[in-house]
């Protein structure tokens, strides 16, 4: 390949030359060199902290640069805001998103960029230009809905209309399908070859390795704040992938799967479970030892159920904790009540639900568990204690053990996240999207420690919207579909196909719950 | 394009990237900003004013604060948790004149003046930690803004008390008054009751915020309530328990302040909320709450009656100023904590 010209009417070519990033003392990208030519999908791989996104967010105005020189089009660009990059047509979408939740769609798609009539805003032009660009993502709503009536795929469509209502000629995707339904998937994946087509750039951040094989047309590859390899999609398989992120072989992703007691009674057993609006006479048990996974759609009331039984939404069934029903038809009061009875659960949303970002590692890793500290008074060398030994065991990589949470790269926020809801001893533990946004690394160590806690004879139930993951860890996985449990498949011989069916209901013959 | 390249790497480790997770100096000195204020505060009173320096005034300004004080410890919990309570000053109000109403009818009544005035006395707690349950219970279980609730007892409790007391003042009987006088202004160990008091509630603050479980609930929760309630805290009830906590605060406090004037009016424990509130956040308490310090609420407290006291003893600002250059402080005190976290 030659060095990228402009060819393209609007396109834009970039060029990294050199270019490092500290933040104060500490430099997270060490000169990154390369260039992007216009009118190409390319999957940006790394693990977590290799400065993907931190590069990404220098080209889109959002981190000015250190040093080095970034280059749109030849000329040598130093972005003060956002606005100056999407000036030139580069929109970065967010991992999480941007979006006010009280206005409507076609406001925040225009946010900022409103259209206006003299003084006053065009609220007819930008509804009816929000409609086009929503046409374009195949998202069929009103554009005067509020954005807080729409379920999160929804958003993230939202997202990608923003961009191309802001006439964006390099797109910027950052983990775009860790919130999608594999159709979705499919209908973005369309998007993305249909804006190529039109000779926008495409810069695909995922840890999804399949979606990148399907994707892109080219990967480059950063690991530790530096440039590592680029290539050819179609020159390199995952495992060469994974191996060029992690830096080293990567042995298998999943343990060994062991056999579990069929014998043993449930640890936990959820019979005729409904959660109004949400789950509707779900039935299912789990063994101690025994992985049980959990899939369907977005929507499909998997995360919905698990948070009535913890008491969390209005629900009503009968459970079973070891043999013994919890007295009042209503699963558990609180998380509290829950948690005293062996049950615990990590939330999908890490950020707002499962972890104190702000606080330390030890208040984060002892609050579930606190009244094991307090004798009345807490002892926080005791903490500390539990601390350093929550790290070596769960293999959290940190500095020092006197950070605040945030200061964690997400896999280990996540493994200590995990150790926090393992902290009460529970017998049942629930782990909702245990790996969302997870590196490959994180993602094989959490598989294993998964694998370690069954074996230690905890009952494991994973929600996750990774079907892979689900038959390379689970023993058996139920599948919901519309707030009911359509079927419980042995996770033997399962294959992503036959999950995807029951979940989207053209399997409904075979159907057994 | 730069040529394809394979950079070796010596440390497949994953770096640490932003190891700023650790506090900082900069965050060190906002801890000790209010400390550093107080000492200026001191060194400029003695400068001007040569009776700032002396055991009496120190004494006097240290008993002036306990009132706010000891409700600011208790707020103290309540911002750190994310809520707010407007009413202090109310049902300070509102429970002086009870208790006084009490005494009153029940030393004739019960014969005994000094059981009437520990009756009261009790009575003062058993209203606040009431009032912080009613509180508690309609932010929580009634899930109404902890703003308008405490904005609606404020005209509440504020408006019973002139009713009790028909728009004039409500009188503690001589006797009874000359009995309950020392606990405002005996001293012990030649320290006034209300300072060891507050010394007292401080203390026990500190205790129940930095080395308790529940204090660590408090925090999470003001630090996301999400979050808490997910690590299966029991949100609902940790927050009533912080209004409840306040209540009993602002029921001692009033306790020691009743003896002082041996009466309540309408005016009782005016603007005390603004004082307490402000006390809080001079001291380094973020009002959306997830951390805070009693030591900072403490040294507000104090720092914002240094600044009364200094304004009585000289004549640079007029005494009628008082409030301006309090709500000066606090402003500039928002300011040099703008942008954290």
């Amino acid at each position: 390949m030659t060095a990228a010209t402009a060819e393209t009417k609007g396109s834009v070519a970039v060029e990294f030359d050199g270019v490092v990033k500290a933040f104060g003392p500490v430099q997270v990208l060490h000169g990154v060199s390369f260039s992007l030519a216009p009118g190409r999908v390319y999957g940006l791989l790394g693990e977590n902290g290799a400065g993907k996104s931190t590069l990404m967010k220098i080209l889109s105005g959002y981190e000015p640069l250190t040093g080095g020189t970034l280059r749109i089009n030849g000329q040598p660009q130093q972005f003060t805001s956002s606005r100056e990059a999407e000036a030139l047509g580069i929109v970065l979408i967010h991992q999480e998103f941007n979006l006010a939740e009280d206005l409507s769609v076609a406001q925040n798609i225009f946010l900022g960029h409103e259209k206006k009539k003299g003084w006053l805003l065009d609220d007819a032009k930008m509804e009816r230009d929000a409609a086009a660009a929503l046409a374009a993502v195949g998202l069929n709503i009103d554009p005067r809905t509020k954005l807080r009536r729409l379920i999160v795929a929804e958003k993230q469509l939202v997202e990608i209309a923003k961009a191309i209502a802001r006439r964006a000629r390099l797109l910027v995707m950052d983990e775009p399908t860790a919130t999608l339904t594999p159709g979705e998937t499919e209908r973005l994946f369309k998007l993305i070859a249909q804006l190529r087509a039109d000779g926008v750039t495409i810069v695909y951040i995922s840890h999804k390795l399949d979606e990148v094989e399907q994707v892109t047309d080219e990967v480059i590859v950063m690991r530790d704040g530096r440039f590592v390899a680029r290539a050819p999609t179609p020159e390199v398989t995952r495992h060469q992938m994974a191996n060029l992120m992690v830096g080293r072989e990567l042995a298998d992703l999943y343990p060994p799967r062991d056999l579990v007691v069929a014998a043993d009674a449930p640890a936990m057993r959820v019979r005729s479970f409904s959660v109004p609006g949400w789950a509707q006479d779900v039935n299912f048990e789990v063994r101690p030892g025994e992985i049980l996974g959990f899939a369907g759609l977005v929507g499909a009331g998997r995360t919905e159920l698990f948070e009535g039984l913890l008491g969390l939404r209005p629900a009503g069934g009968d459970v079973e904790m070891l043999g013994r029903p919890v007295p009042h038809r209503k699963g558990w009061r609180n998380p509290r009540d829950a948690a005293r009875h062996g049950l615990t659960y990590l939330s999908e949303d890490r950020k707002g639900k499962g972890l104190h970002v702000n606080f330390g590692l030890r208040q984060n890793l002892t609050l579930m568990a606190l009244e094991r500290y307090a004798q009345p008074w807490l002892q926080p060398e005791a903490e500390r204690g539990a601390l350093a030994e929550a790290v070596k065991d769960y293999g959290i990589r940190t500095g020092s053990l006197d950070v605040r949470a945030s200061s964690l790269s997400g896999g280990n926020q996540q493994k200590l996240a995990l150790a926090k809801v393992l902290q009460p001893k529970p017998k049942v533990v629930v782990l909702d999207e245990p790996t969302r946004g997870v590196d490959i690394g994180a993602k094989r160590d959490i598989y294993f420690l998964i694998q370690r806690l069954a074996r230690e004879g905890l009952a494991v139930i994973v929600v996750s919207s990774e079907l892979m993951e689900l038959i390379g860890l689970c023993h058996r996985v139920a599948v919901m579909r519309a707030g009911r449990l359509v079927a419980t498949l042995d996770a033997d011989h399962l294959t992503e196909e036959e999950l995807i069916a029951h979940a989207t209901g053209t399997a409904d013959t075979h159907a057994a719950a | 394009m730069p040529p394809e390249q394979q950079t070796p790497m010596p440390q497949p480790e994953a770096a640490q990237h932003r190891s700023e997770g650790k506090p900082r100096w900069t965050e060190h000195l906002h801890g000790l900003g209010p400390v550093i204020g107080l000492v200026l505060l001191c060194i400029g009173g003695t400068l001007l004013n040569s009776d700032f320096a002396t055991v009496d005034n120190a004494m006097n300004v240290l008993t002036r604060t306990a009132f706010i004080g000891i409700i600011a410890v208790g707020m103290c919990f309540v911002i750190i948790s994310g809520g707010i309570d407007l009413s202090v000053g109310s049902m300070a109000a509102l429970i002086a004149g009870s208790v006084i109403m009490f005494i009153n009818w029940a030393g004739p009544a019960s014969g005994s003046p000094l059981m009437a005035v520990v009756m009261g006395a009790v009575l003062a707690v058993v209203l606040g930690a009431l009032f912080g349950l009613a509180h508690g219970l309609l932010i929580t279980k009634g899930r109404i803004e902890p703003f308008i609730v405490t904005l609606g007892t404020l005209g509440i409790f504020r408006a019973y008390l002139t009713y009790f007391a028909d728009g004039g003042a409500l009188t503690l009987d001589n006797d009874l008054s000359d009995l309950y006088a020392p606990v405002y202004y005996a001293s012990l160990a030649g320290i006034p009751v209300p300072v060891w008091v507050f010394v007292i509630v401080a203390i026990i603050g500190g205790v129940i915020l930095n080395r308790t479980a529940y204090g660590r609930y408090v925090q999470a929760i003001g630090s996301n309530e999400q979050v808490a309630r997910y690590a299966a805290v029991d949100v609902d009830r940790v927050k009533i328990l912080t209004y409840v906590l306040l209540g009993v605060c602002v029921g001692i406090a009033t306790l020691l302040y009743v003896p002082r004037l041996g009466s309540a009016s309408p005016t009782t424990g005016l603007l005390w909320e603004l004082e307490a509130i402000a006390a809080v956040i001079v001291g380094g308490t973020a009002l959306k709450g997830g951390a805070g310090s009693i030591t900072g609420t403490v040294v507000g407290a104090i720092l914002l009656s240094v600044i009364s006291n200094i304004l009585n003893l000289t004549s640079i600002i007029s005494v009628y100023l008082n409030a301006a250059v309090q709500g000066f402080v606090i402003i500039i005190v928002a300011f040099l904590q703008r942008g954290r976290r």
